[in-house]
């Protein structure tokens, strides 16, 4: 089977033709650089993103900006976000701070994206 | 219970409230919006008309030429912008040279003061940046520009000043006369008053029709109207009419009181009476029209455009009568109704006496109210003395008009109170600018929201159910 | 008068880096002047991410990308204020600005870099018919309805053009619980970045319709629902092609326009396409002594490239001041045959220069040539271009010796 992907790794955007079967990657094609190869192959084999999103301050009219501190299983986007919306932080908060750690059990923090003194 | 009741707060029922609490009365203002000037009064082309367009005899006629001799006066008094710019009726061949001959003659009969018929060269003199091909003009010195939803804010916050009330969010559905007064009821709440004045715009015909009175039919016209950049303000400075056709007096071009340029209106009969949604028919043929008169007309400059109902009657004139008792019309106040009003609301009160009100002065009467655009107008100086005793007059919020919190605080809290972001922004010219609110629209609704102690996603746009928001995301 | 050695208007990502620039250029008697609340401009409500991988050589979000350079700023100890607005710049560089605490101040500047940013494309100025009820918004303003503030401004979502903080916003908004219905594009392509259509409207099923327009806003109160047409090559709607999709909410993601209003009262010279002024290569205007760069100078699409260029107007800035920016002959690149702009749009002789410029529309296998009357200078194949993608083309100095305008532009096929 192949796919027509475009590369996002970077604004680049190449567009990559991915031949794979059975789980396993035959070719990757279209990448002008070598990034191309891991992208194409985990987005057709397991895509992945990173979830920005904010919580609740407790302390601070505000919201907090988070991310996960790398990228997530995609299909199970809305589940890490409803886990995200039932948290709150408290300031002080330093940027990189674990909010949750170990989101659905991935191994992957999501974190503080911003310093709230 | 009230001695008189005035059913709209739009530039009409405003003055007739101020003009009223000039004597000792206790006058309440009705209206069925969240703010003043949200009808014909906050839509408009804000023309003070020199009065050489209303057929010689006519209320209009009568009314136009008297409230324009009033009008820089008012203005002064309530703190309202307004600038005697002048205008000119511009022609283009032989047939709309014969129509200005007319308008000259009529003009005249009508008692406008200074007409003149000019030719080409005199007209490209004043005007270097109309159409080459238009050949003859009507110049009409005493003819200005005012804004119309400031005069009517000013002239209800002054009146509230002088003792009257005004209640917001009252739909008037029945009126009843018994005991010597009426009953005004918007289906759950009464309000008692002993006259009762229709100024209620373009639903006046319903309301007449309260008390009886059918005689009449209010058709709304809808105008269309595109704004330009303040950077294009000063393309002409008079205002440029093109000669009448029976729909109105046609596009026109013209500078407004705060710098703008303004295109319009259109002319399209309709029904529905709530109806101001603007249409691509119509944004096309104020670009066209205004192109044919002033050739540089910057189209692309253009930072809003709306459209507001005029309420034509069915009788080709202002109806103002008392078609039943202690009850007065004010109905069919079309163009030039807002030059018309300051002198409607003298004959108003006069009417009413007539009919048997008693009309003693109100000594402690004061006609000043102090111009929204104080601050925007003092000097440095003048500026640094206000914000080291008021802060907030140092934070800027709408940053293309440069308009601060103080002011915005000021529009919240003077009379008749800004509930509402339009509120705010008819009052300060906040979010008016180029960006269309786009930066200071969040804040705005932060200060009103504390300001009026209300939840953030309360805060509506202009009332009913126009929310910025839904609620907390989480 | 208090003075000033040099005057940074804007503490976002172009004055913060210009800001750093300057101070190791040497200068140390610097002020930021920022009109919010704190450093950051536009990036702290960029919680997205995708900033930084030019700069840093990783992804950064917005909040991230934008502390990196504001912790920059204090260590070095730069000096800024914040809540404070700049009113007025004149041609011989004194700054008027308003706060609380100083109401109305003046301050003298030997040099001012203008790092004001842009602003959105409204509903007044693209002119769509329709009612005016509540619920249009451009999305930079929702951004920050959700982002900052934490509040929804809507439940259903049209979105009308297809800017890069459109599409962020039509990811931001479904996945804090709203139904985002589409994203209308005028043209026949995106105006934004392939990752964001790909990551923000693909991975969650939002239909991208190019040649498509919204032809009019319903609703009384709240925005109840609108028209959309498709578009004929001439933009024009193809009115049999009509229909009706509900929402409450419209966001407005139709391009972003610098903020020049302090550069006019300067008396500056700004270039008509860009909307921004006129620099030679160290970003100065043509008012000597007032630089400018980021999105105030054009609009750019990373805002990598807006640190770069704010580093180039900081390093010109202390030259201006240290008085060794040498008056130099200057050659005018002029933008043609696809090449809708370039900034600089004039480079001084005996000096090189990164040009950024923009493509009139999409294009395949074209070559970007630099023209000298009919000598070709210098050229560059590119296999791909679009209004969207901010291009580069280096300027050698060497190419500059013995011309007196250069041209730009794209040769097909």
């Amino acid at each position: 089977m192949t796919r027509e992907i475009i590369c996002t790794n970077c604004p680049i955007g190449c567009p990559l033709t991915v031949e794979f079967e059975d789980g396993k990657i035959l070719s990757i094609t279209g990448n002008t650089c070598k990034n191309g190869i891991t992208f194409g192959t985990n987005e057709v084999l397991c895509p992945k993103r990173t979830i920005t999103t904010i919580v609740k301050m407790e302390n601070r009219s505000g919201m907090l900006p988070v991310k996960s501190a790398s990228e997530l299983p995609k299909e199970r986007i809305f589940e890490f976000m409803a886990i995200i919306n039932k948290v709150t932080a408290k300031a002080p908060v330093r940027c990189g701070d674990v909010i949750i750690s170990d989101i659905g059990g991935t191994g992957i923090d999501i974190v503080a994206t911003k310093t709230v003194e | 219970m009230y001695d008189v009741a005035i059913i709209g707060a739009g530039v009409i029922g405003s003055l007739i409230a101020r003009e009223l609490t000039k004597y000792s009365l206790s006058v309440v203002v009705i209206e069925k919006e969240a703010d003043a000037a949200l009808g014909a009064t906050g839509a408009n082309s804000g023309i003070v008309h020199a009065g050489f367009d209303a057929k010689p005899g006519s209320l209009k006629a009568r009314f136009n030429v008297a409230g324009n001799k009033m009008m820089e006066e008012v203005c002064r008094q309530l703190g309202v912008s307004f600038k005697n710019n002048g205008s000119l009726v511009i022609g283009f061949d032989d047939e709309d040279k014969k129509v200005i001959e007319e308008l000259y003659e009529r003009g005249t009969k009508n008692g406008v003061e200074r007409l003149e018929v000019i030719d080409s060269k005199r007209l490209h003199e004043l005007e270097p940046n109309v159409s080459e091909k238009a050949t003859v003009a009507l110049y009409a010195p005493t003819g200005g520009i005012v804004c119309p939803y400031g005069l009517a804010i000013a002239a209800l916050g002054n009146a509230m000043d002088n003792g009257a009330d005004f209640r917001r969010c009252f739909e008037v559905k029945s009126l009843e006369f018994k005991d010597g007064f009426y009953e005004i009821s918007d289906g759950s709440e009464n309000i008692c008053a002993k006259f009762v004045v229709n100024a209620a715009g373009v639903f006046s015909d319903a309301i007449a029709r309260l008390v009886g009175d059918d005689s009449f039919k209010i058709t709304p016209r809808k105008g269309e109207y595109m704004l330009c950049d303040k950077e294009s303000g000063g393309i002409v400075s008079h205002t440029i009419f093109r000669t009448p056709s029976k729909m109105g007096k046609g596009i026109l071009v013209s500078p407004t009181v705060d710098g703008n340029l303004l295109l319009g209106p259109t002319a399209t009969d309709i029904d529905d009476k709530e109806d101001t949604s603007t249409t691509p028919e119509g944004l096309a043929v104020i670009a066209n029209e205004c192109l044919a008169d002033v050739p540089g007309v910057p189209t692309r400059t253009v930072i809003t455009s709306f459209a507001g109902l005029r309420s034509v009657d069915n009788k080709g004139d202002f109806i103002i009568d008392s078609p039943a008792k202690n009850f007065v019309n004010c109905a069919g106040i079309e163009s030039p109704g807002l030059t018309s009003a300051p002198a409607i609301a003298v004959y108003v009160a006069e009417l009413l006496e007539g009919l048997g009100l008693e009309l003693k002065k109100n000594e402690a009467f004061n006609p000043y109210r102090t111009s929204m655009h104080e601050f925007r107008d003092m000097t440095m100086e003048e500026k640094n003395e206000k914000i080291k005793k008021e802060p907030a007059y140092g934070k800027i919020v709408c940053r293309c008009e440069t308009i601060s919190e103080g002011e915005i605080i000021r529009a919240i809290r003077e009379n008749p109170g800004a509930v509402t972001v339009d509120g705010v922004k008819r009052r300060t010219r906040a979010t008016m600018g180029r960006c269309g609110g786009g930066f200071c629209t969040p804040t705005i609704v932060e200060i009103l929201a504390r300001e009026l102690g209300i939840k953030y996603e309360e805060v509506t746009k202009f009332g009913g159910e126009s929310v910025y928001n839904f609620g907390k995301v989480k | 008068m208090e003075h000033k050695q040099l005057i940074i208007i804007g503490g976002g990502p172009a004055g913060m880096s210009a800001a750093v620039s300057a101070c190791n250029e040497g200068i140390r008697d610097i002020l930021i002047i920022e009109r919010e609340e704190a450093l950051g401009g536009i990036l702290k409500q960029c919680i997205h991410n995708g900033f930084g991988l030019h700069k840093f050589g990783e992804q950064l979000t917005g909040p991230e990308y934008a502390e990196r350079y504001s912790d920059n700023v204090k260590e070095l100890g730069i000096p800024y204020i914040t809540e404070t607005m700049v009113v007025d710049v004149s041609d011989d560089r004194v700054v008027t600005a308003v706060n609380k605490e100083k109401g109305y101040f003046q301050i003298k500047a030997d040099a001012i870099i203008l790092a004001m940013g842009c602003r959105e494309r409204s509903r007044g100025a693209l002119n769509i018919p329709g009612a005016r009820p509540a619920g249009i918004y451009t999305a930079g303003t929702a951004q920050k309805f959700v982002n900052i503030m934490g509040y929804m401004p809507g439940k259903r979502v049209v979105i009308l053009g297809s800017g890069d903080i459109g599409l962020i916003m039509a990811r931001r908004m479904t996945l804090e619980g709203a139904k985002v219905e589409a994203v209308c594009e005028l043209m026949p392509y995106s105006g934004g970045l392939t990752r964001n259509i790909v990551q923000c409207l693909e991975d969650f099923g939002i239909p991208l319709l190019l040649s498509h327009t919204i032809t009019e806003i319903h609703g009384k109160d709240r925005v109840e629902g609108v028209t959309i047409c498709e578009v004929d090559e001439k933009r024009v709607p193809k009115k049999e092609t009509a229909r009706h999709i509900e929402c409450d909410t419209i966001l407005l993601s139709c391009g972003l326009i610098p903020e020049n209003e302090l550069s006019k009262s300067a008396g500056i010279t700004l270039d008509r396409v860009t909307s921004g002024a006129v620099v030679d290569g160290d970003r100065q205007t043509s008012v000597p002594g007032i630089f400018a760069c980021g999105n105030v100078l054009h609009v750019h699409d990373l805002v990598d490239f807006v640190s770069d260029e704010a580093e180039i107007a900081g390093k010109g800035a202390a030259d201006f001041i240290k008085g060794i920016k040498e008056e130099k002959e200057t050659v005018e690149i002029i933008p043609e045959g696809g090449v809708r702009y370039t900034v600089p749009q004039k480079v001084a002789k005996g000096e090189g220069a990164s040009l950024y410029f923009r493509v009139a529309d999409v294009y395949k296998n074209v070559t970007v040539a630099l023209y000298d009357g009919e000598n070709l200078i210098a050229k560059k194949k590119r296999p791909k271009v679009a209004p969207g993608e901010m291009e580069r083309f280096e300027i050698k100095p060497e190419y500059l010796e013995n011309a007196e305008k250069l041209t730009l532009k794209l040769i097909f096929g």
